[in-house]
């Protein structure tokens, strides 16, 4: 079940992210046909902002204006993740199960390209939420104590892990048999990370075996990384964990990834 | 081996449990279309598949264009263009970014990319859907766009698995031109079909395949005799000659030629041989003949006696 593996003579990276970044802008191009993945990467993020916001506002932090402090920065990396979570991992499995992959692969391109393409123009559709999602949680009385340097950073911060997520859902995408397989193991996957995390309170709040899950959940270390950027007293420990968190869940799901997607049947 | 537009030999690939492909060898000059058939599940899109750099095989040696495919797969790449069995086109774009997008694959400039889709489009009458997306072509328009994105590069060698499955016929005819023409421009084209009628009308050259053995090779001539049955058909120009005739048919091939309304005299002959033998006997006897023919079987007669019972379902669909 292996193919032969392409050859890298001449500037092949350089050449490789030129490919990438064609196979980017097909994918964009289906984006501005079709937003919905867009949209829902604003929308939910937003409608959990608002729904935690008056649910948890008062009890939990006593205002809703206190209570914004603490969940926009969970929120903004929902919203940085969540835009290509689904998306990308079914487009690539539909170009799988019809042709396009094996004529991409007949193609004198690294194999890498179509799904670095795919990733790269997620990095784009996170810019645009994380963007909205900032005018939103301004909307709703979020204030970057950090001021502009510290918003930056933890958009940054959160485009970088969002990337390097979304690696996790190619991963998905390519090894699972049928789209709508893609969608559900995605939505499943959101669940217990996106909200068994630090999102709506600390972990330490959580009831036990939650706790203990959330505290290793990657998505955890990087709102926390954010929240403390983007009020104004950063961490180097929860940045540091985020930053490892990206290049492991990077280092393995690329790979593996690209192999998979190589050999493909 | 330069002038080779591509050749494997002894190909052997398995998936699992089963043997898709073993043994087969075939090979092509620049320029040749090679028609590849074999009912279904005989191994065609498996051998293509290697062809194109898809599959790596188990065993066999592997040469597209003078490039070893196993050595220098990305060589390979940058002559060829493959079809698939299902189009390979992407249906959310339209035909002409389609046509776009590979160009800029193929490290064309953005300028020089739009010139060549509008050529293209052009050359596969296709104009007019040009900035439709795909997903409103019919049938054929897909496989024409299919095949014209595969030209984006100006190959070598172009694979087409299975190019007319679910065309019309004159759908089917109006791609048979475009596969002609393309070898007319010295391409080398190795195509797959079920259909003999397909392989005979467009291929110089057919391999038979079957349960992912060689079943036999050659130009479709050369196939009809290697399945043997010739006929011999005789009317003579006086009916009155018809038992004359027919005992100098049962005296050279020892059997007692059948006798029908429209052409006379029917009987099988063991080669060419007995077919002159025969028109020696007539001369002598001064029987005069209003038809004689020296005939091959069908090519449907062929298939069915070099793959057996096994194309029997598919003959009858395709007859259908
Ligand atoms: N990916 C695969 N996994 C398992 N078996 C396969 C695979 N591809 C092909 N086969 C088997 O190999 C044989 C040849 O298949 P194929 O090359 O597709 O034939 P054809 O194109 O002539 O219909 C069939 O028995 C088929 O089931
Ligand atoms: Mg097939």
């Amino acid at each position: 079940m292996t193919t032969p593996r392409t050859r890298t003579a001449g500037p092949r990276p350089l050449a490789t992210l030129r490919h990438s970044l064609v196979l980017a802008r097909r994918s964009l191009g289906k984006t501005t046909r079709n937003p919905g993945p867009v949209v829902n990467g604003v929308v939910t993020p937003a409608l959990f902002m608002i729904l935690f916001l008056y649910l948890f506002g008062r009890p939990v932090a006593g205002s809703t204006a206190q209570y914004a402090q603490y969940l926009f920065p969970g929120i903004l990396v929902m919203g940085a993740g969540l835009a290509g979570m689904v998306s990308t991992g079914t487009a690539i499995n539909l170009d799988l199960r019809n042709g396009v992959t094996d004529r991409f692969r007949s193609l004198p391109i690294s194999r890498t390209a179509p799904l670095l393409g795919s990733v790269l123009a997620d990095v784009l559709r996170y810019l645009i939420a994380v963007v909205i999602l900032f005018a939103i949680g301004t909307l709703l009385g979020f204030h970057a104590e950090g001021g502009a340097p510290a918003a930056l950073g933890a958009a940054g911060l959160a485009i970088l892990f969002g990337f390097c997520l979304s690696w996790l859902t190619v991963l998905i995408g390519v090894l699972v048999r049928s789209a709508e397989a893609v969608t559900a193991f995605s939505f499943i996957a959101f669940l217990p990370l996106q909200l068994g995390s630090s999102l709506t309170g600390p972990t330490d709040t959580l009831p036990g075996w939650l706790r203990a899950w959330a505290d290793i959940n990657p998505v955890t270390h990087a709102m926390d990384a954010c929240r403390a950027l983007l009020n104004g007293t950063p961490e180097a420990g929860s940045v540091g964990r985020t930053l490892l968190w990206s290049a492991v869940l990077f280092a393995t799901c690329c790979p593996l990834a690209v192999r998979a997607y190589g050999r493909q049947e | 081996m330069a002038d080779k537009g591509f050749e494997i030999e002894g190909l052997v690939r398995k998936f699992g449990r089963t043997t898709a492909v073993d043994g087969v060898s075939l090979a092509a000059h620049r320029g040749q279309v090679l028609g590849l058939l074999g009912p279904n599940g005989a191994g065609k899109t498996t051998v293509i598949r290697v062809l194109a750099t898809l599959l790596r095989p188990d065993a066999g040696r592997v040469r597209v264009a003078g490039i070893d495919a196993l050595r220098d797969p990305a060589g390979v790449r940058r002559r060829i263009a493959f079809s698939g069995q299902h189009t390979s086109v992407d249906e959310e774009l339209t035909g002409r970014s389609n046509l776009v997008m590979i160009g800029r694959l193929l490290d064309r400039g953005r300028q020089d990319a739009r010139r060549r889709a509008g050529e293209l489009l052009s050359r596969f009458g296709l104009d007019e859907a040009a900035d439709r997306p795909v997903s409103t072509y019919s049938g054929g328009m897909r496989r024409r766009l299919d095949l014209a994105v595969g030209l984006v590069g100006r190959p070598e060698v172009v694979f087409l698995d299975e190019p007319s499955a679910g065309l019309d016929p004159g759908k089917r005819d109006e791609l048979w031109r475009m596969v002609r023409e393309l070898a007319q421009d010295g391409v080398t084209v190795l195509l797959t079909t079920q259909y003999l009628k397909e392989a005979d009308a467009l291929a110089d050259e057919i391999t038979v395949i079957d349960h992912g053995r060689l079943i036999a090779s050659g130009v479709p001539a050369d196939l009809k005799r290697q399945a043997g049955g010739h006929t011999v058909v005789l009317r003579p120009a006086d009916a009155g000659d018809l038992d004359a005739a027919a005992a100098v048919v049962a005296r050279v091939t020892g059997r007692e030629p059948s006798r029908s309304h429209r052409h006379g005299l029917v009987a099988p002959v063991a080669g060419e041989a007995e077919f002159f033998h025969i028109a020696a006997r007539l001369r002598e006897l001064g029987i005069d003949v209003g038809e004689f023919a020296f005939r091959l079987p069908s090519l449907d007669e062929v298939f069915l006696r070099l793959t057996g019972a096994t194309a029997t379902g598919h003959v009858a669909e395709e007859a259908a």
